[in-house]
């Protein structure tokens, strides 16, 4: 029910972005999703790819800081007030969210949001309790296929 | 040395209370606190010299360090003929003094110690520097030198706004106008504000300060709508930090004033070991006092006049810790050739580096060592680090500003930004508490800073071109 994650650091200059999904790509790695957070000095860039322990193989040979993080992917309803809903559960429950990110589904009338969860099996039994289910790292990767 | 109330001979000083007479090369070449001191023929001078060296290397033969010294190599007063024999005397630099931490060089009895200052103890150990009643007031004349040479007039008013503390700075000055006579504002450093105010009610002709505090005077002034070049301050007397001739330019320019350069080091006395006089080329070592050499700092060998070297200091009068040629770390360059003021000395440049890898950033030392001792204390920091100073040189914006990057390494990172955010504030952070020194942490890329086969270059300093 968790995903792993790869966060990298970068430094806020142009073509910084570039070498890294280069050397992903020449690996022959496709990536799911990302996200970039940024400040005006540095970024995090965060990767969803579905060979993660090769990626980060890839990303520690050319010098990158990378480091593998455990994130949940949650699917909602792709409509107005689909994310709140999950939000609301989350903090009726107390469930502290570190960061997250969403993207547009590979199924017709879905979203996925990526979570980063202080705890994320506690966050997990919450959500399950309420009916939301996690997306394993398998049905997204076979959605993507 | 003149007795304290004696006045500068000169009639000229007298006379040229206008706006403009004070430093016309014409009147402040006549003024000259010590006529007999500063204008001495060579010979006397070094007749002088070696008189004092040879009871100065009896004096320090109290002194542990030295008598060890003196033990091994046979030596003792009777073998100083020559100014040559000062090359058999044994160096002093910072670490022995720290050794010897407190008092080891004190050569007088502690019921004679007048007046203690020190180094800010930035670096860890503080060093101490003892003073007694005769080389306060040597001091204070040593200033008045320095201060009349650059204009300074009895009927004058001094804004210092100096450190007063265990920084020589403003003490030192402050007994140095006291001695020529003039009135005294003890503003001392900071609030800028109170200072500009102080300006505006009592118009003070002269300013005492750091060079980049007095930029950051024009700058206050600026920020409250004041024109800078309005100031009463006619002339200052600037020093306690390296600067260049291009930021003397600045400060002339935006603070409409003359600027005059002095040196000194809490070691060897503070302010007072030279200062510049209205010809301003080059500032007028008071040799009958110290004894400066100029020497590779490699080999320790003299360098030929005119070359760039490090000062070597020994100290003819100091009373309680006279130091055997101290090595101050500050590269400059000797002239020994006339100055059509009529002053004698020998000249010193302004201080064009140094020799160890110590910074002086905003009037504070900084070592290297310290950033690193800082970056100790956040786990993971070390290993790849680079100081970066600079002073942007865009008009009224003139400060120093360091900078240090730091490589991110795995046990550093983390994919939370707020993480990585608390991880360049603490470093920050620690620098500030170590080295008391506010810096920009930027976190970089591994492996994005220069690699060193031998040893590291951590800083770059890209203050320098203009000397």
């Amino acid at each position: 029910m968790k995903l792993q994650q790869l966060s990298l650091f970068l430094e806020n200059r142009p073509g910084r972005l570039d070498a890294p999904l280069e050397a992903i790509a020449a690996a022959g790695i496709n990536i799911l999703t990302l996200s970039l957070a940024d400040t005006a000095q540095f970024g995090i860039l965060r990767l969803i790819v579905r060979d993660w322990d090769k990626a980060r193989q890839v990303l520690d040979d050319g010098g990158w800081v990378a480091n593998l993080t455990e994130v949940v992917a949650v699917d909602v309803e792709d409509r107005p007030g689909g994310l709140a809903e999950v939000l609301k559960v989350l903090d009726q429950a107390g469930v502290n969210i570190e960061y997250m990110y969403a993207f547009s589904s590979y199924r017709p009338g879905k979203a996925i949001l990526i979570f980063r969860f202080e705890d994320p099996d506690q966050a997990i039994k919450v959500l399950l309790d309420q009916g939301i289910r996690a997306l394993d790292s398998d049905e997204l990767i076979h959605a993507d296929a | 040395m003149p007795t304290p109330e004696r006045m500068p001979s000169s009639q000229s000083l007298q006379s040229s209370s206008s706006s403009q007479g004070a430093f016309s090369s014409q009147t402040a070449s006549a003024s000259i606190w010590d006529p007999v001191a500063e204008t001495q023929a060579a010979e006397q001078r070094q007749a002088l010299q070696i008189e004092r060296l040879r009871a100065l290397v009896e004096r320090v033969a109290t002194v542990p360090f030295y008598r060890a010294y003196f033990e091994r190599q046979d030596l003792g007063p009777q073998r100083i003929r020559s100014l040559d024999d000062l090359r058999r005397l044994p160096f002093t630099t910072k670490d022995d003094l720290r050794r010897h931490h407190p008092f080891g060089f004190l050569t007088v009895p502690r019921a004679e110690v007048a007046r203690i200052h020190g180094s800010s103890g930035t670096t860890g150990t503080p060093t101490f520097v003892a003073y007694t009643k005769g080389d306060l007031a040597l001091w204070a004349d040593l200033c008045a030198r320095f201060l009349v040479a650059g204009g300074l007039q009895p009927q004058h008013t001094v804004q210092v706004a100096f450190g007063y503390g265990l920084f020589t700075g403003g003490f030192g000055l402050h007994y140095g106008i006291e001695r020529v006579g003039a009135a005294i504002i003890p503003a001392a450093a900071g609030n800028t504000r109170r200072q500009l105010t102080i300006m505006r009610d009592l118009d003070p002709e002269v300013l005492i300060c750091t060079p980049s505090y007095a930029l950051t005077i024009a700058d206050g002034a600026r920020e409250l709508g004041i024109d800078p070049r309005g100031l009463p301050i006619r002339f200052g007397h600037f020093g306690g930090e390296p600067w260049t001739e291009d930021l003397r330019l600045e400060i002339e320019q935006q603070l409409d004033i003359q600027a005059f350069n002095n040196y000194g080091l809490s070691e060897v006395i503070g302010p007072g070991v030279s200062g510049e006089c209205a010809e301003r080329n080059g500032m007028h070592i008071q040799d009958d006092h110290f004894l400066v050499e100029c020497l590779d700092p490699d080999t320790l060998e003299p360098v030929p006049e005119g070359e760039p070297g490090e000062l070597v200091i020994t100290t003819l009068t100091r009373e309680a810790m006279p130091l055997l040629r101290y090595r101050t770390r500050d590269i400059a360059r000797l002239y020994r050739g006339p100055c059509p003021c009529g002053r004698t000395s020998l000249r010193m440049s302004r201080i064009s580096g140094r020799s160890d890898d110590m910074l002086i950033i905003r009037g504070v030392n900084l070592f290297p060592s310290q950033i690193e001792e800082a970056l100790l204390r956040v786990e993971g920091t070390t290993a790849h680090y680079l100081i970066e100073v600079e002073r942007p040189g865009t008009p009224g914006r003139s400060m120093d500003e360091l900078t240090v990057k730091v490589e991110i390494q795995r046990e550093t990172f983390s994919d939370r930004m707020d993480r990585m955010q608390a991880l360049r504030d603490r470093i920050a952070q620690e620098i500030h508490a170590i080295a008391g020194i506010r810096a920009k942490v930027e976190l970089v890329e591994p492996r994005s800073l220069e690699r060193f086969v031998g040893k590291a270059k951590r800083v770059i300093d890209r203050r320098e071109g203009s000397d």
